[in-house]
């Protein structure tokens, strides 16, 4: 009888999965022993980290994107629309087209989106570059800006924990290369009592902040941002003016997540850290930014999840445990500016350790961008 | 007696962190839920009730139990 796996979500961590058991069961898919399905809302594959150049109008937004069916296995069924239901009990995720899709096992990789809307008057007031349409908006933004207070705030919790301090040292370097530093200021605030969440990584950047003359207010939750006044207000009182705001924005589960009631108040859902399987199944594995897990959403931490979800996944189906663990591995470039970058890399058990910036990992991270779509097709 | 207790296992969180696993779950739930912490950082001890003090929010109680730290917090506002 054929097995059926499907993957909700085509993102890098869904399209990793699908990929690699393609191809460890080329044989069985191709006898029809087993069927890998991949349900996404675009035929496009989007690379988020490109938004962040895009704003700084280094890349254009076709650089982005690649159809969905040329990153996957030809032997992968591709279904394009949404998901209105998971249904467990019947073992099925229903479309809203009224169409189920029925499974032995399912993959669960429908990632976070921006909820701007969380922090009253952001979506009006401020700027951010976690989709393609608000990256180009901010991409104008700072072409018409021509010096001023620049303000970064930070909402909890959020995709891609170095974009702050990425965003924040491009923006300066930004700024001095357009020759309008002189009249810029920037103002960086962040959600707990030092610069980055990662106390390695803040206590490197509190001498750079120094020299650079950011202007750090730790202990700052945005709660509320006048777009009239131009003022945003903490959750802790404080009140920053800025003449232009920018936003990494609080992120919330998907709506499907909510909707099938598989999820927290945040839409996210309850996941074994190690073993990555929903909490209370066995069926239904949770990888990427649809998780509760207390880790990094970010792409590097959804890829190597996938590696375990597929790895267990292929075991399963040749008759195994499925006993591969997830030691929570999350892999990070930090752009420090235009020209230099540095990385971390850390698990449940051990912390980063950043090392100097160079110009060398800066590149290395531009040639990733560009060889970002080897990992979707589970070859990188 | 606390009827609606969540708790945040955070243990092992470098990144996002206890202190920022909090306040995501402050801003979740609604206003009387208590949560509950779990940080196997020593640092969480000291930030997070320094963090709850300045949101004017309450600290229930802050134990350490072998080396997990379990820092009670209720949403009042």
């Amino acid at each position: 009888m054929m097995k059926k796996i499907v993957i909700l979500g085509g993102g890098v961590g869904g399209t990793v999965v699908a990929n690699q058991v393609a191809r460890a069961m080329t044989t069985e898919m191709k006898s029809g022993a087993i069927a890998v399905t991949v349900i996404t809302e675009s035929t496009q594959h989007i690379y988020q980290p490109m938004f962040l150049y895009l704003a700084f109008d280094r890349v254009v937004p076709a650089e982005a994107k690649k159809p969905e069916r040329e990153l996957l296995d030809r032997h992968i069924k591709i279904v394009t629309g949404i998901a209105d239901r998971i249904d467990p009990e019947s073992k099925q995720v229903r479309m809203t087209d009224g169409t189920a899709v029925p499974y032995d096992y399912l993959v669960i990789a429908t990632g976070s989106r921006p909820a701007p809307e969380q922090v009253a008057g952001l979506s009006e007031g401020g700027h951010m570059f976690y989709t393609e349409e608000s990256a180009l908006k901010l991409r104008q933004a700072l072409h018409d800006f021509h010096g001023g207070r620049i303000v970064i705030t930070v909402g909890v919790p959020h995709k891609c924990p170095v974009a702050p301090l990425e965003f924040t040292f491009m923006v300066q370097e930004w700024a001095q290369s357009q020759g309008i530093a002189d009249q810029t200021e920037i103002v960086y605030t962040y959600p707990i009592g030092r610069l980055h969440s990662l106390e390695p990584v803040a206590q490197w950047a509190e001498p750079v902040f120094a020299a650079r003359h950011i202007e750090p207010h730790i202990f700052f939750n945005p709660e509320l941002v006048d777009p009239v006044k131009k003022t945003i207000t903490s959750l802790e009182g404080e009140v920053l003016d800025y003449d232009l705001l920018v936003a990494i924005p609080p992120h919330m589960g998907q709506d499907v997540i909510g909707r099938s009631g598989l999820g927290d108040a945040g839409q996210w859902i309850p996941t074994h850290r190690t073993s990555l399987q929903m909490e209370g199944s066995e069926d239904v594995f949770v990888l990427g930014d649809a998780t509760n897990l207390p880790i990094s959403k970010a792409g590097s931490t959804a890829h190597f999840e996938a590696d375990v979800v597929a790895s267990n996944l292929v075991n399963l189906l040749q008759g195994g445990l499925g006993s591969m663990r997830y030691d929570g591995k999350v892999f990070c470039f930090i752009e420090t500016g235009l020209t230099k970058a540095t990385y971390i890399t850390f698990d449940y058990v051990h912390p980063p350790k950043p090392t100097e910036p160079t110009e060398m990992i800066h590149m290395f991270k531009l040639a990733y961008n560009r060889l970002y779509w080897l990992t979707p097709a589970g070859l990188l | 007696m606390v009827d609606n207790v969540k708790i945040v296992d955070a243990r092992g969180s470098f990144c996002p962190g206890p202190l920022m696993e909090l306040i995501k779950g402050i801003r979740q739930e609604p206003v009387g839920t208590v949560l509950e912490v779990w940080s196997s950082d020593a640092g969480s001890a000291k930030d997070i009730p320094e963090w709850v003090k300045r949101a004017g929010q309450e600290l229930v109680s802050s134990e350490q139990e072998v080396d997990v730290f379990k820092i009670r917090v209720k949403k009042i506002k």
